[in-house]
């Protein structure tokens, strides 16, 4: 049997690899390179506002390394707070994700393979729609005169109005609401595939429901779950439009800190050492993620 | 039974969840009063406010300019490493390749913001390129994060694509290029056009990316809104929010229809075909 061999056109082969290849080295994997060489920078009024790796005067070359960002980051508990809080925000937007996200996804997986692909279109339709859109929906939903607080003062449930725009609650509920589709969408293709055969043969020998679900299904999905979680909590880390549309002065996220002292300060090696250190700390999820996806990427067949 | 139950109820939530605050912010942007909060009739007169500015026009073309190339730049990329990736099983690097078309996925949008424009300033100091920086550099970073949800929508595709039929069409002389465009490529577009269009819509939504590569008169829409939705809620940006969603929800609708149809059908005509050759 023949395989199609690209290879057997001259040049197509190294053509058809390298043309992505070289995108992204260069405008993905450079740009860190950059940014770790920027950390080491001093910041200066010039342009581009930062100092010089090398110096050459008097007939001396010199390589100037500064580490002071990188021991201010250290210093100063404003930076490990950020770094901090924005975990603990997307630790916990993940699970919640997971406790609606899974439901939702089980639903489809299990309705009839007709109606499947309109569910599907239903979840993700609003994902579709522009996603500063959707935080922007919220603000008007949970500000002090908005419809939500409307309801409750009308209700008589409380005298007055909560405070809930510019609080953690709103940057929970903005982003549990944006990123809900990257956890049902990867648990949905896992759960899909699973062998109904093996859950009949297990509530035909007597297994409860629960149980059946807690062991069978639950350890199959273990990829979908793990993509899903990684799909919402890497990013979110790293968000910056939420707490700033939604969050309020005690929402303190790296992703925000780090815009400010870009565009405010326009400290651009504090800028390159805070996102260098967000690379170190998400570098364990991302490996994790990427090894889930590889499996699926290039899996069976 | 009882889980059933609790699922389906869960699903429902989660549908409400989705929708409700949509329907609201539709709602609310036919809302003739300039205070959001307070329904005062029944007015168009904030779409007609959108359409009549100027700098809201001309920073929704420059987007769909830049959308419109870097979809297509992504398609083609992502095109070809799926190809590398899926059918030309051994080379080396073929691990960072996917890497690096899988990363992007999860990597947060002010790090791929943030290096990126510390790529481009480096290199034009270094080469002079790029000269400055404008729309050429937003197309050249929405490009390189669209690339990679392009490859995940085209290689799952390509995956499933049964190598029996190319393999077929070679046995009966077709040589590699024309077994592609005759074979390959009729049964896979399907999957292109989705790439396309998802890197099209994420290339148009992007505020974070485009606000640190951008240059001066390069503003594209989402910075354009905002800039405006940081001083709050208004009912202009509720009706601009309204017409997006609207055409959005339209455009994705339609290829959602037609990319089904077509792949139903095809999946019929590959059944069909792989029956009359036994």
């Amino acid at each position: 049997m023949r395989r199609i061999d690209l290879s057997r056109i001259p040049g197509a082969r190294w053509g058809i690899i390298s043309s992505p290849y070289l995108w992204m080295l260069l405008f993905f994997l450079l740009p860190f390179a950059i940014v770790a060489r920027i950390s080491v920078a001093e910041a200066q009024f010039s342009i581009p506002p930062y100092s010089a790796l090398f110096n050459w005067a008097a007939d001396r070359l010199t390589i100037e390394i500064s580490f002071a960002n990188f021991q201010w980051l250290m210093e100063d508990d404003t930076y490990f707070r950020a770094y901090w809080q924005s975990i603990r925000i997307a630790f916990y937007s993940t699970l919640m994700c997971i406790a609606i996200g899974y439901p939702v996804a089980y639903t489809i997986a299990k309705a009839p393979p007709s109606v499947q692909p309109t569910l599907l279109l239903l979840i993700l339709l609003p994902s579709w729609t522009s996603f500063l859109i959707r935080v922007y929906a919220w603000m008007g939903l949970l500000s002090n005169r908005g419809l939500i607080n409307q309801a409750l003062v009308g209700l008589g449930i409380t005298d007055g109005p909560i405070q809930m725009l510019n609080t953690n609650f709103a940057v929970y509920v903005g982003v549990v609401y944006a990123y809900l589709p990257f956890m049902i969408l990867p648990l949905y293709a896992n759960l899909v595939k699973h062998d109904n055969t093996l859950l009949e043969a297990a509530s035909d020998l007597g297994a409860r429901k629960i149980i059946t679900f807690l062991r069978i299904t639950l350890p199959l999905s273990k990829n979908g779950l793990i993509a899903g979680s990684m799909l919402v909590f890497i990013p979110v880390v790293g968000e910056y439009v939420i707490p700033e549309l939604l969050g309020g002065r005690q929402t303190l996220m790296i992703g925000k800190v780090l815009w400010q002292e870009f565009f405010n300060n326009r400290d651009w090696p504090m800028a390159g050492a805070l996102a260098l250190v967000m690379i170190l700390i998400l570098l364990v999820p991302i490996l994790i993620f990427m090894r889930v996806q590889q499996k699926e990427l290039e899996g069976r067949r | 039974m009882k889980s059933l139950t609790f699922t389906r109820c869960m699903f429902w939530f989660g549908i409400l969840f989705l929708y409700l605050p949509m329907v609201v912010l539709i709602i609310y942007s036919f809302n003739a009063g300039r205070n959001v909060q307070v329904w005062a009739g029944f007015s168009t007169h904030w779409y007609a406010e959108v359409l009549r500015d100027r700098q809201l026009i001309a920073a929704l073309w420059r987007s769909l300019r830049v959308a419109f190339f870097s979809a297509t730049a992504a398609m083609l990329l992502g095109l070809l490493a799926s190809i590398a990736i899926i059918r030309m099983k051994r080379f080396r690097g073929r691990g960072l390749l996917s890497g690096m078309v899988t990363a992007p996925l999860v990597m947060p949008d002010v790090i791929i913001g943030v290096s990126l424009l510390m790529l481009f300033v480096s290199l034009q100091q270094a080469i002079g390129w790029p000269a400055g920086r404008g729309l050429n550099t937003v197309f050249i970073a929405h490009t390189t994060f669209c690339v990679a949800y392009s490859t995940v929508v085209i290689s799952s595709r390509l995956r499933e694509l049964d190598e029996s039929l190319e393999e077929a069409a070679q046995d009966l002389g077709a040589t590699p290029v024309a077994t592609f465009f005759l074979v390959t490529l009729p049964i896979i577009w399907p999957a292109l056009l989705s790439a396309w269009l998802l890197s099209f819509t994420l290339s148009l939504d992007d505020v974070v990316i485009a606000s640190f590569v951008t240059g001066p008169g390069a503003t594209t829409l989402p910075i354009e809104v905002f800039s405006s939705v940081r001083l709050g809620v208004s009912p202009k940006i509720n009706a601009l929010a309204t017409m997006i969603i609207l055409a959005v929800s339209l455009v994705a609708f339609t290829s959602w229809y037609v990319t089904r149809r077509i792949d139903i059908r095809n999946r019929r005509l590959q059944v069909q075909y792989l029956k009359e050759a036994e």
